[in-house]
């Protein structure tokens, strides 16, 4: 990522490390290169920072699991089952006296590969096909494109519960399903870009140097469609979590003991009247991390958004 | 280089439109060779043609021959072709807004010919960036290198293109009109420059513009070019002072001047338009326009004349004309 975004500038890579600290110090930054301003555009909307600041505390729960919480997620402690929320147990326990808290960060874990993961495969594989559909044209962009609308007319879940079924419940099945069913919408928005792209004077300005096609898709094409790019990625991990989560919902996702955050509204939803907690905050945890996502992707895309038009 | 009977066609749903008709063209080492016609009458797709760029499908070259260096360009596969552009053949285009790439500095648009013609390593390719860039004319090169397109102005931007077209030292260059995006103390500024590396490279320039201004100013010879076809060929000095096509008389009389009789006088216009170049009337294509056209004009198809020397005009009554002021 660092590598892409030093097309933007040579400082850009340095500049998105330090994004951590917040919007001032974000506008100091850049001067007046392209991601300077998208970095200060961002840094203004509060929505997004609040949603950054989210994502960022939950990535550091979930990367710091074991010094967050004293607890082991898989350990069983049949004396304890049931407890309710407490200071010892900041979300009480479940049916195995497991502490639900450190199944919930340690659940963090998989959402957040399960966001990340899928989401980059589906955008790089959507990416490429775009560019190659819409620069290429005629008959290829014809098929690539019809191949889209058939994905994209199945109801995604449904399509996902079929692959799952097909390779088997795992987590690792999930990637393969979320990639396969995400990439025609990504490969739809970065064609229609390239189809104005390809028509510009700098496309013709290459070849009349004697670029070859290819090599005009990779360093040409690629660089102006990467704004799009990162928007389309932000914005696709709050739907790949959701994926997730209802997969391991239904059954056919991540499989016992894993903590993950649908199968544990999966588990607890047998005790909702009797320990409602256990199946109430795991899905708080969800709600939070897609809304935080989604507020992040949304500020980016405002951001960005001004350069894509032009 | 050389164009014999260049013939380049669209084949769409509504016709065949023929874009370039037979034109022969010859450029001579080290001179400006100035290609000038109204919009729509083949300049660009000549250009085009030459550098193996005819979008096609539709576009197709259907006959003739363009010889670099004894070499024939429509005898190269595309693969070759890109080999040729960039190296032997360079283009610079008329928008220097949207012709660099946005997202990409300079430094490497610049370098970019160098990484796919020559093998040279990144220190070579850096120095030969930062000689061109100054070659042109661009203050402090070295800082510029990480400069993005947005950063300079129309003039500088259209200097980078001229480097990255000549980088390579290529044996011609093709400039679509280079300078009708500019203002007019920077466009001379522009020429001066192309002008300068000219002589400095050796290498040999077809400058494309409806400006006549442009070519009396820097070109050797000069093509008019009229419906697809070349109607008037010679020296700058035959075309100026000695015209003989009555479309390049038109032209001439259409610049507004600054002389005695000005205000007096109404600027001058060649009525009507180019015809369709998918249905060309019978005869000479500028018959219906030519106010010298006499009957046979329309039936008959004009050759090519000869009036002195390497001046020649496609016209049944050329040489019969008078002065530019008539």
């Amino acid at each position: 990522m660092k590598r892409l975004l030093s097309v933007f500038h040579p400082r850009s890579a340095e500049a998105s490390e330090k994004a951590t600290s917040g919007g001032k110090v974000l506008s100091a930054l850049g001067g007046e290169t392209l991601i300077g301003d998208i970095l200060r555009s961002f840094g203004r909307n509060r929505t997004a920072l609040v949603g950054f600041c989210a994502v960022f505390i939950l990535v550091v729960l979930a990367v710091a699991a074991p010094l967050v919480t004293p607890f082991d997620p898989y350990e069983m402690n049949l004396d304890d089952q049931f407890l309710e929320p407490s200071g010892k147990h900041w979300f009480g326990t479940d049916r195995f006296g497991r502490d639900l808290f450190t199944r919930v960060v340690y659940g963090a874990r998989i959402s957040l590969l399960v966001g990340l993961v899928p989401s980059f495969i589906t955008v790089f594989l959507g990416g490429f096909l775009g560019i190659f559909s819409g620069y290429t044209g005629g008959r290829t962009d014809f098929w690539i494109m019809r191949l889209a609308d058939v994905v994209m007319a199945f109801p995604s879940l449904l399509l996902a519960l079929v692959i799952m079924y097909t390779l088997g419940a795992s987590l690792f099945n999930i990637f393969i399903a979320l990639s396969l069913v995400g990439w025609a919408g990504a490969a739809r928005v970065v064609r229609s870009q390239v189809l104005s792209l390809k028509e510009m004077e700098f496309v013709e300005a290459a070849r009349a140097i004697g670029v070859r096609d290819a090599v005009i898709m990779a360093r040409h094409i690629f660089p102006n469609c990467l704004p799009a790019l990162i928007v389309l990625f932000t914005l696709r991990i709050p739907e790949a979590i959701m994926f997730e989560a209802s997969l391991s919902f239904l059954g056919v996702g991540a499989q016992p003991p894993t903590p993950s955050w649908g199968l544990l509204v999966s588990r607890g939803k047998e005790f909702l009247f009797s320990a409602p907690w256990v199946a109430i905050l795991p899905g708080v945890a969800i709600f939070v991390t897609v809304l935080a996502f989604n507020f992040m992707g949304d500020g980016f895309r405002d951001a960005i958004d001004p350069y894509m038009k032009d | 280089m050389e164009i014999r009977n260049l013939t380049t066609r669209f084949f769409t749903r509504k016709g065949v439109v023929r874009a370039v008709e037979g034109v022969d063209l010859a450029v001579r080492r080290g001179t400006i060779t100035g290609l000038v016609g109204e919009s729509g009458c083949g300049k660009s797709v000549t250009a085009l043609s030459v550098m193996g760029l005819v979008p096609s499908p539709p576009g197709h070259i259907t006959a003739g021959r363009i010889i670099l260096e004894g070499e024939n360009l429509l005898d190269k596969n595309p693969e070759q072709m890109a080999g040729v552009r960039g190296k032997d053949i360079s283009m610079i285009f008329q928008e220097p807004m949207t012709s660099l790439n946005p997202v990409l500095p300079i430094g490497r648009q610049v370098a970019e010919p160098l990484r796919l013609h020559t093998r040279l390593g990144r220190r070579q390719i850096r120095r030969k960036v930062v000689e061109m860039l100054e070659l042109v004319g661009i203050p402090e090169p070295e800082k510029r290198l990480w400069t993005f397109p947005h950063q300079l102005s129309g003039g500088l931007r259209q200097r980078v293109m001229i480097a990255m077209a000549m980088i390579c030292e290529p044996k011609l260059l093709i400039a679509d009109e280079p300078t009708t995006a500019l203002d007019v103390t920077i466009q001379a500024q522009i020429l001066d420059l192309m002008k300068d590396l000219m002589k400095r490279l050796e290498t040999s320039i077809i400058l494309i513009t409806h400006d006549l201004g442009v070519v009396a100013e820097v070109c050797d010879d000069v093509y008019v070019m009229y419906a697809g076809k070349v109607v008037e060929q010679g020296s700058v000095f035959d075309i100026f002072d000695n015209s003989a096509h009555p479309y390049t008389l038109g032209l001439l009389r259409s610049i507004p001047r600054i002389d005695a009789n000005w205000g007096k006088r109404k600027l001058h216009a060649i009525e009507g338009t180019v015809p369709n170049l998918s249905e060309m009337p019978a005869g000479c294509p500028f018959a219906p326009r030519c106010e010298k056209a006499r009957s046979f004009c329309r039936e008959k198809e004009p050759p090519m004349v000869r009036i002195d020397g390497r001046h020649f005009a496609r016209c049944h009554v050329a040489g019969e004309g008078g002065s530019p002021d008539g």
